[in-house]
């Protein structure tokens, strides 16, 4: 089983939306098929053998090297297979995926995973904005699926979110888990401000201590089981800087919120 | 290039002028329709296919201020339906509310040709006329909502008729509107002043201005009939989408008298119960009174399943809307003029409220005894996108189709509507009358919805299918002013239609009631309110009724 490296050789000027690079679209083809496929560069259509050299043929796994950053909707309404990326990429990464992973071992732009219903993001650096996201306009953000960050992502991770996982293991930005629905997000790092604003249901964990919004009730202190669960399947997945024994067995102060929504969402921050 | 088109061949359904299927030629010259033409004259040959005047849409919703808050509300519905570029066409984005460009294609391509906008502030008329020209292919205009002015409603308080009637000319003139549109009446400004106020009797009367929506409705008749306005006032009752609304819209209608009035959209006024629990149907009650009455014409407002926006001026409903949808919605206020609503809905078949609308639609189009008045409307967007109209269209020709589609909705709506008895197909020759020759007429357009000699050279001819879905959804040619826009199903060219609008005369004193108001009360200036005639663009005046 041979998979498909494509390397970049050309860094395209501006920014390039590269939604074909998915499995399923590769998925057959050979080496001149893939590099024939069409992209669109800024306004103009070219193909992707204008920026990547490619070897191998299309299979349930591509690799791609080289700096992505400015190549958007990489693995874009994705089922399954594996895409590594060796190096950065750019926004829109994996929108509305339904499963497969994706595995970034660079930075990631803003928007990883928008809307995705399914399968696994890891990111081994940083993230943008709008990690796990709803779109402008819509009300529901992902549906399903993991996102893993290990570094630091910006502003509004999960906004929307309805179900799934997301982790990110530095700080996170401003707005985390604005307008979520449910699901669940733990920050091993620090929460910016405005942390679940709007929020109506679900769970955003962090091991620090964070400003809360006056609209986020104090219910309780206590240790709560499921975290340890969470933690340890973070351990397992590699995020072992932060996760410290007084974490997994500690008491977490409870808020909930947000008021002006349903109240049933929660947040819990570290305690001792 | 000839300007002369013969089509050839087609089964011409032509209500107005009693063809119904026949096998005839219809010659164009210079956009308008002729007796015959030379033999250079290009040759559609329609073998096969069923030709009827274009489209004319009497109520609908695409261009001014609401049109572009839901168009701003809502861009995940634009994300997912792009509307690319083709050679000859322009972009735009589709969804419920699609820009102004993929609305006028999408009209085309439904084989409209003619639009009304349903509800315009004049203070917006401007920038509504700019949407309008950049609106392709349809000929289009708009009624001014004047129902709820403030100085209007001032001069009916102080009984002043003859200058009520001088005013409302200026502003048809200033605003190049093409009727007047009363939008529950009255309400507005108790709406405005106090939290949750609104009238809900057509008899109450507001504290605001004490009169009532009946005096109102009244007056505006009344100044549509003496002006000779084409198109009565256009009216949209008080207590819209509330339980045991019909009596509202029942006695709207008998305030006209014999006297000329549209209803719009009357099957969001056709509800009985009791306020405040489940909507019972009154589809009969509303109908048999319209079959009745030859003076009152009126638009479904069809309710079709899936996402729909509702906008309107009448904010409380929207208000209402809005708390049953728990998402986005927006609440405006024109100053002196409106109140507006904006907010996105999605009709679902199995809830009971939203089945049992639709099957009160249904119930009007099938009870209907004279086509000519209850004419085609989905309110579009707010009963359903306007791309839902062929959807409708089999709906009323297809009985097997429409009792499938009752089986799959709330049974418990359908137990409480007649719908399943009525056996009722609408036949081609009807639908031409519901979507062309009925609203031309309802609106006193003489040279639309028809195909007789001197009307305009609006013609679409589609394939005869079994599936009128099918059929209604993708004309093979659509031909504007004669000139064929779309042919084989592709659009061959761009075409920009025209605004129609009418100019009845007025005395020019008026104007000095007016100026102190607009000096005390407007945002702008009076001078700078008329809209001047170079943003009409492309124009037809439509000619006054003569008394």
């Amino acid at each position: 089983m041979s998979t498909a490296h494509l390397k970049l050789h050309t860094k395209p000027e501006v920014p390039l939306e590269a939604d074909v690079l998915n499995t399923a679209k590769l998925a057959g083809l050979s080496q001149s098929g893939i590099e024939h496929l069409s992209v669109m560069h800024g306004n103009e259509k070219a193909s992707l053998g204008d920026f990547f050299k490619v070897t191998g043929k299309g299979n349930s796994e591509i690799r791609l090297e080289g700096d992505l950053s400015n190549i958007k909707m990489i693995g874009a309404g994705m089922s399954d297979g594996k895409i590594v990326v060796e190096g950065d990429v750019g926004m829109h990464l994996g929108i509305g995926m339904s499963g497969g992973e994706i595995v970034v071992e660079g930075d990631a732009g803003d928007w990883v995973g928008p809307e995705m219903s399914g399968g696994r993001i890891i990111i081994k650096k940083n993230a943008g904005h709008m990690v796990g996201a709803a779109y402008r306009g819509h009300t529901t953000g992902i549906t399903g699926g993991e996102i893993f960050v290990h570094g630091d992502a910006k502003n509004e991770i999960g906004s929307g979110m309805r179900r799934g996982f997301i982790a990110i293991g530095g700080n996170a930005g401003d707005f985390t888990g604005v307008n979520m629905l449910a699901g669940t997000i733990v920050v091993l790092g620090e929460l910016g401000i405005r942390t679940g604003a709007g929020m109506r249901r679900g769970t955003i964990a962090s091991l620090e201590d964070a400003p809360m919004l006056p609209s986020f009730e104090y219910a309780c202190t206590y240790r709560p089981l499921f975290l340890r669960f969470y933690l340890r399947k973070l351990q397992e997945n590699g995020f072992k800087r932060k996760i410290q024994d007084k974490h997994l067995n500690g008491i977490y102060k409870r808020y909930s919120g947000d008021g002006i929504e349903l109240n049933r969402g929660e947040v819990l921050l570290f305690s001792k | 290039m000839s300007n002369e088109l013969r089509i050839t061949n087609g089964k011409v359904y032509d209500p107005v002028n009693n063809i119904d299927g026949e096998i005839r030629d219809i010659c164009i010259k210079d956009g308008r329709i002729v007796e015959s033409v030379s033999d250079d004259a290009r040759i559609i040959n329609a073998h096969g296919n069923v030709v009827m005047a274009g489209g004319v849409d009497i109520h609908c919703h695409i261009a001014g201020p609401k049109v572009n808050l839901a168009r701003k509300l809502q861009p995940e519905d634009h994300r997912l339906d792009p509307h690319p570029a083709t050679e000859h066409t322009r972009s735009g984005v589709g969804g419920v509310v699609p820009s102004t460009f993929a609305t006028g294609y999408r009209y085309a391509t439904l084989g409209y040709t003619t639009a009304f906008d349903a509800a315009v502030p004049p203070l917006a008329a401007r920038h509504v006329l700019e949407e309008l020209h950049d609106t392709p292919v349809i000929d289009k205009g708009y009624y001014a909502v004047l129902g709820n002015h403030i100085f209007l409603q001032q001069l009916i308080k102080e009984g002043r008729k003859e200058e009520l009637k001088e005013a409302i000319a200026w502003w048809l003139n200033a605003c190049k509107g093409y009727t007047t549109k009363i939008v529950n009446p009255g309400g507005d400004e108790p709406w405005k002043g106090k939290k949750n106020s609104n009238v809900r009797d057509i008899d109450e009367k507001s504290d605001v201005f004490d009169i009532s929506p009946r005096d109102i409705i009244d007056a505006f008749i009344d100044v549509a009939d003496d002006l000779g306005l084409p198109h009565p006032p256009h009216v949209h009752c008080n207590n819209l989408g509330h339980s045991g609304n019909f009596e509202t819209t029942i006695e709207t209608m008998k305030t006209a008298g014999d006297r000329r009035l549209h209803i719009a959209h009357i099957q969001f006024h056709s509800y009985a119960g009791k306020l405040g629990e489940n909507p019972l149907s009154a589809g009969r009650e509303i109908v048999e009174y319209v079959n009745d009455h030859p003076n009152i014409s009126c638009d479904v407002g069809q309710v079709m399943f899936g996402k729909s926006t509702i906008m309107t001026a009448d904010a409380p409903s929207a208000h209402m809307t809005q708390a049953y949808t728990h998402t986005k919605w927006i609440n405006a206020d024109t100053e002196n003029e409106s109140g507006c609503g904006v907010a996105p809905y999605n009709y679902q078949e199995h809830v009971y409220t939203n089945a049992l609308q639709w099957a009160i639609g249904l119930e009007i189009f099938l009870l209907s005894k004279d086509p000519w008045r209850i004419v085609f409307s989905t309110d579009s967007p707010n009963g359903a996108s306007f791309t839902s109209y062929p959807k409708l269209i089999k709906l009323l020709m297809d009985k097997d189709f429409r009792n499938e589609e009752i089986s799959r909705v709330n049974q418990k709506a359908m137990n409480k509507s007649i719908l399943r008895e009525l056996k009722r197909e609408y036949t081609l020759s009807e639908i031409a009358i519901i979507t062309r020759a009925g609203p031309a007429k309802c609106l006193g357009l003489a040279n639309k919805g028809h195909l007789g000699v001197g009307a305009d050279a609006d013609i679409t001819i589609y394939d005869d299918q079994e599936d009128k879905e099918l059929m209604f959804n993708a004309p093979r040619y659509v031909i504007k002013s004669g000139q064929p826009v779309i042919e084989d199903h592709e659009f061959t060219t761009d075409y920009y239609g025209k605004t129609l609008h009418v100019q009845p005369e007025f005395d020019p004193s008026i104007e000095n009631s007016l100026r102190p108001f607009f000096e005390d009360y407007y945002s702008i200036r009076f001078n700078n309110y008329a809209v001047s005639d170079h943003y009409l663009h492309d124009h037809e005046f439509i000619p006054l009724r003569k008394s």
